[in-house]
């Protein structure tokens, strides 16, 4: 057996237990306070020593947080742009991450270089310029003006590249020519199937990417919100005298559910994908 | 690579009178597909990103020398260093920069050491393994937006939990001595990036553990038993054996935190809770994004707002490039 021997670690103490117990009610304490604070009145939530124990309020909040900001609309639009997102992403990325892992053609080498090189890049910083351009097209405040910047992504391509080189055999390819299909159809038939773990894993990541991004749709969008910004507005309109926790935390917890739903179900794919990417990375 | 060796190989065959127009022209149409596809399959990356990635990037570099006739929403025109010039002797976007490294330091370091020993924790033959997995990653799960509000509630001046905590310890005897009490999360600037790291730390810190256990679980457990022969325990065995192989992934979310924990946006502006969110009453806690946000987006200066990120953007290229340096230094230090 090449797993540890018992001398060395054998199986883990109460101590390692204990501390990972820890770390995982430091991971939840935040969304257990948003749920408690959000379910007090205005007044409660404000009390000193604050209370401890979940209130009886939280729909009365939820309905106030439903008439300050559009929470399905915004709700639905995180959906499209996320999903349009994370559709677009895994398309381009599989093909052009099949071209670099599988096929041979003049300049891959420099042009893959070039992708890497781009990974590093701060794109966040091209913000207003972005924005600049936006308004230049009239594409302001709109759903596409907000998907535009991560169709494609060049962590995908990588990504895709680094599995494919392994996941397909060139005998599998070399078949497929010889008895006669063209490329996109070797493509489809032989690559697209074998890549469809990572291309899960890829979706899921850039999904969640988009759904959390702040800075670029409160740039691009001003009427619309996605879920982010409709966070912002409000917790803008929960300042005050007294900051109305109440409704501001209420709406956090609301927003948070749909991703955490996602994470629940789709949870086993994203620790993995995160632990593939690193070895491999 | 073999399949382009078989494909070119077949219309060199010698054709046969016999054979007919069409295979050949199916050869032909094969070889052009074969030559043409790969460039294909990466075109639209390469021209979405040059639309999207790579103009703007120039487009910055363009704008950041150019006036901005904000009344009429027009370029003017070339003004040389006059927009670094602003920038650079502007006492906010100084601030900004030093809270932008100080924010960056007190996320960055704590959370790899941290995000280390929760993978040493997790690298063993635990009870419910994807459990705990998925139990360290669930922050990365939440909306960034919503945790910081939530944090901002926990941290709030006056009722927020953490100080509530402070004030009643701050009173038992010892600690009344050393002064622990309440602190001005929001006004003191030190403590809001002691805030707003904490944040950063309490998001990453999992994903970054999650990475770290691949490391680990890829280094050669005969390593580990030939140490423990050699009479090492389990901490000298993490320093001798763990912490040396795990380098290059080490180097690795070192660059990458880098490269994020310099454009934290979302935490200072969401944090603040006066209404002109600029990071604080006296930008306590305002980073250089957030800079290049309230210049641009919300007072139009589009010349000096990308000035600033053009800035932001060469001090980030040149750590990243330190650290790859570091990176080949070191593992090659490693090889001899």
């Amino acid at each position: 057996m090449s797993r540890r021997s018992s001398t060395a670690t054998g199986r883990p103490g109460f101590l390692v237990y204990g501390l990972l117990a820890a770390v995982v009610l430091g991971s939840a304490l935040p969304l257990y306070w948003s749920y408690m604070i959000g379910s007090h009145t205005k007044d409660e939530a404000n009390d000193s020593p604050p209370p401890l124990l979940p209130g009886g309020h939280f729909f009365e909040n939820a309905r106030r947080v439903l008439d300050t900001i559009d929470f399905w609309q915004a709700l639905l639009n995180s959906l499209i742009v996320a999903t349009v997102c994370g559709v677009s992403v895994v398309f381009f990325s599989t093909l052009a991450g099949y071209s670099f892992a599988k096929l041979r053609f003049r300049g891959s080498s420099t042009l893959m270089g070039f992708v890497v090189m781009t990974m590093a890049i701060p794109t966040q910083l091209a913000t207003v310029p972005l924005f600049v351009l936006m308004r230049n097209y009239g594409l302001l405040d709109t759903l596409a003006a907000v998907a535009l910047p991560t169709l494609v992504t060049a962590f995908g391509v990588f990504f895709m590249r680094q599995y494919l080189i392994d996941a397909i055999p060139d005998e599998l390819i070399e078949a497929a020519r010889v008895d006669g299909a063209s490329m996109l159809r070797t493509f489809w038939s032989v690559a697209v199937p074998a890549a469809r773990p990572a291309m899960a894993i890829l979706f899921l990541f850039t999904f969640m990417t988009v759904w959390t991004d702040y800075m670029w749709p409160l740039v691009a969008l001003q009427d619309t919100e996605t879920l982010p910004v409709a966070l912002d507005r409000l917790a803008l309109t929960g300042q005050g005298q007294t900051t109305d926790y109440a409704l501001v935390l209420c709406g956090a917890g609301l927003a948070t559910i749909p991703l955490l739903i996602l994470f629940v179900v789709s949870g086993r794919q994203l620790v993995a994908g995160i632990m593939q990417g690193a070895v491999k990375g | 690579m073999l399949t382009e060796q078989r494909a070119e190989a077949a219309p060199r065959e010698p054709a046969t009178p016999t054979v007919d127009r069409r295979l050949l022209r199916r050869q032909r149409r094969s070889r052009w597909d074969l030559k043409v596809s790969p460039y294909l399959y990466v075109s639209p990356f390469f021209v979405l990103f040059g639309i999207v990635g790579l103009y703007p990037l120039v487009y910055t570099v363009f704008l950041s020398v150019h006036d901005w006739d904000r009344l009429y929403y027009r370029r003017g025109g070339f003004n040389g260093w006059a927009n670094y010039d602003f920038v650079l002797h502007d006492p906010v976007f100084q601030k900004a920069l030093v809270n932008t490294f100080s924010i960056f330091l007190m996320s960055s370091v704590p959370q790899i050491v941290l995000a280390v020993v929760i993978a040493a924790l997790l690298d063993g033959q635990l009870r419910g393994r994807t459990f705990w997995r998925m139990s360290v990653l669930l922050p990365f799960a939440v909306v960034p937006a919503a945790a910081v509000l939530i944090f901002g509630s926990l941290l709030a001046d006056r009722s927020g939990l953490v100080n509530q905590v402070l004030a009643q310890i701050g009173d038992w005897p010892v600690l009344h001595q050393l002064g622990i009490g309440p602190v001005a999360w929001h006004d003191h600037r030190w403590w809001s990036h002691f805030a707003i790291a904490g944040m950063v730390n309490w998001r990453w810190t999992g994903y970054n553990a999650l990475i770290f256990l691949a490391a680990m679980q890829a280094v050669p457990r005969d390593l580990y038993e030939s140490a423990a022969l050699d009479g090492g325990g389990k901490i000298r065995q993490f320093w001798s054996v763990t912490l040396p192989m795990i380098r290059p992934t080490m180097v690795f979310v070192i660059v990458t935190s880098t490269i994020g924990g310099l454009q934290i946006f979302t935490e200072p502006r969401l944090f603040d809770d006066t209404p002109n969110r600029e990071g604080g009453a006296d930008h306590e806690f305002m980073t250089s994004t957030l800079y290049i946000y309230v210049k641009g987006i919300e007072d139009q200066f589009y010349g000096r707002a990308s000035a600033a990120a053009v800035i932001l953007f060469v001090i980030i290229v040149a750590i990243a490039l330190l650290n790859f340096g570091l990176t080949r230094f070191l593992t090659r230090r490693a090889e001899k």
